[in-house]
C-alpha cells in the first residue's frame, strides 16, 4: 500500500516561513539546506519520498524532495542542484534568511509494504536525495526489513552525494552499498561503469524484494529493465517521477502525466502503473 | 590441473559447458597474479591471453596523449577480461590496469584459438558466450555515452 500524504495543518497554498540554519556543499553544484520553522505551528513531519514547494521570495517557487531524516521533526532538509535562477538563489541563501515552505506533498515510498522484505535502492545522480529518508527509516528499523542493497551511480567521483554517509551505511548489518561512476579519474579506486553494471555484484532474492528507484528517467528505464531481468515483478518496483509541479495539490494540471498528477498521485509510482507512459516517445 | 578445472567450471562464463570442452580449455589455462598498480596488458601489445578474474579489480583504460589515461570501465571477480585474443590482428586496444591485487586464470589465446579451429563446436560455444559479454558491454558503453546525469 502506498503511503498517504502527511496531513497538512495549514492552507496548502500558503507558504510557511522557515529559516535557513545550514547550507552544506555536497558537490561543486549541489548543496544541502537545513531549514527550521519560524513558528511553532508548522512541524517537519513527512513521509520518505515526499516533496515540498520552496518559495524563494522575489524569485519563484520550486518543488524539492525532502532529503533529511524523517525522525527529526524539528527541521526539513533539502538537497538542491543549482541549475537555474531559482535554485541558484536558493542555494545562495545565508544562515538566518527566510524561505517559504509549502507541503509536504505527494505519496512517498512504500515503507510499510516493504516491511519484512529486502529493500533494493537504486539511485542515479541527485536521485539519491529523495531516497535518503527511506534509507534512514530502514536503518533505524533494521529488524523490520530484510537485506538493504543500495546501488548508486554518479557522473564522476566529484558528483557523488553523501560520500561519508554511504561509507557509514555500508557498515550496518545486512546492508550492501555499491557505488559506481560513469567517468573515473585516476585517483578513483571504485567501480567505473553505469549503475546497471552493479547488479551483477549483488545476489538479489526477487520474490522477496522491493526496489525503489530514483534518477533521470532514461536511467530508470535501464534500471527497470535490469530489475525485470533479475526476476523482480513490476508490482515490486517503485519509481520517483518528476514533472513541472506548480500547485502541488492536483488543481493546476501542470504536472499531469497521462491520467495521473505527479504532485498528488506521485511522485512515487508503482512501475506497473506508469510503464506504458514511460514507453511513449517524447512524452 | 584438477583444481584449475574446478575453478574454470565454476566461472559463470563457462557455466554448463560440456566437460570434454572444459578439459580442452584447462590445457590452455594457468594461474596468474598481478600486484595493485601493475598492467595486465597494454594497448598495442600482442593479445595472446584472456583472463578470468578470481579476485581484485582491473580498470580498462584508454591511453590519452598529454594527459592521464581515462578509465572507461572496471572489471572484478567472476568477470572476463579481454577478447582481442580472438580476432586478428590480436592486439590489445586498451590498457588493463590492476587497481587492486588481482588473482586470475590466464587462458592462452593462441592455444584456445587453435583448439577452436580444430573443433568448431567448441569454437561456436566460446564465440556465443563471448558475444553475450560483448553485447552487454556494448549496452553499457551506449548507456554511458548518453551521459544521463549531465545538466540538460
Amino acid at each position: 500500500m502506498m503511503n498517504m500524504a502527511t496531513a497538512i495543518i495549514t492552507d496548502p497554498m500558503l507558504p510557511q516561513p522557515y529559516s535557513v540554519r545550514e547550507v552544506a556543499k555536497e558537490t561543486p553544484d549541489t548543496f544541502t539546506l537545513r531549514l527550521e520553522p519560524e513558528s511553532t505551528v508548522n512541524g517537519g513531519a513527512f513521509q520518505p519520498g515526499q516533496f515540498s514547494m520552496l518559495w524563494v521570495f522575489g524569485v519563484g517557487e520550486l518543488p524539492i524532495s525532502i532529503s533529511g531524516d524523517p525522525a527529526l521533526r524539528d527541521r526539513l532538509v533539502y538537497t538542491v542542484r543549482s541549475v537555474g535562477q531559482a535554485t541558484h538563489s536558493l542555494v545562495n541563501k545565508g544562515v538566518g534568511e527566510s524561505v517559504g515552505v509549502r507541503g509536504p506533498f505527494g505519496a512517498g515510498w512504500p515503507v510499510e509494504a516493504a516491511r519484512g522484505r529486502d529493500v533494493i535502492v537504486v539511485a542515479g545522480g541527485i536521485g539519491l536525495a529523495p531516497l535518503r529518508p527511506l534509507i534512514y527509516q530502514v536503518l533505524q528499523n533494521r529488524k523490520d526489513y530484510g537485506r538493504l542493497v543500495i546501488l548508486y551511480g554518479g557522473r564522476s567521483p566529484r558528483d557523488l552525494l553523501y560520500r561519508k554517509e554511504l561509507a557509514a551505511w555500508a557498515r550496518h548489518p545486512e546492508t550492501q552499498v555499491l557505488v559506481t561512476v560513469d567517468y573515473g579519474g585516476l585517483n578513483w579506486r571504485g567501480h567505473v561503469g553505469v549503475v546497471t553494471t552493479l547488479f551483477k555484484y549483488c545476489r538479489l532474492q526477487p520474490a522477496n524484494s522491493v526496489a525503489m528507484v530514483c534518477g533521470p528517467e532514461i536511467m530508470m528505464r535501464f534500471v527497470t529493465r535490469e530489475l525485470e531481468t533479475h526476476g523482480l515483478s513490476r508490482d515490486d518496483i517503485y519509481l520517483s517521477m518528476e514533472r513541472n509541479m506548480k500547485c502541488a495539490v492536483g488543481f493546476c494540471g501542470h504536472c499531469q502525466y497521462g491520467p495521473h498528477f505527479i504532485c498528488k498521485d506521485g511522485p512515487i509510482f508503482r512501475y506497473e502503473q506508469i510503464r506504458k507512459l514511460l514507453e511513449k516517445y517524447e512524452f | 590441473m584438477e583444481n584449475l578445472e574446478r575453478i574454470i567450471a565454476e566461472c559463470p562464463f563457462f557455466a554448463g559447458l560440456d566437460p570434454a570442452y572444459l578439459n580442452l580449455i584447462v590445457g590452455c589455462a594457468s594461474n596468474v597474479r598481478f600486484e595493485a598498480g601493475a598492467y595486465v596488458f597494454r594497448e598495442g601489445a600482442p593479445a595472446d591471453t584472456f583472463y578470468l578474474i578470481r579476485e581484485g579489480k582491473v580498470a580498462i583504460e584508454i591511453f590519452a596523449p598529454q594527459r592521464k589515461p581515462i578509465v572507461v570501465s572496471t572489471l572484478t571477480e567472476g568477470e572476463i577480461l579481454g577478447w582481442s585474443w580472438l580476432l586478428a590482428p590480436y592486439v590489445w586496444k586498451f590498457n588493463g590496469h590492476a587497481v587492486q591485487n588481482v588473482r586470475a586464470i590466464a587462458l592462452d589465446g593462441k592455444c584456445l584459438r587453435a583448439k577452436c579451429e580444430e573443433n568448431h563446436d567448441l569454437g561456436y560455444e566460446i564465440l556465443k558466450r563471448l558475444v553475450r559479454i560483448i553485447e552487454y558491454r556494448l549496452d553499457e558503453a551506449r548507456f554511458q555515452l548518453v551521459d544521463v546525469y549531465a545538466v540538460k
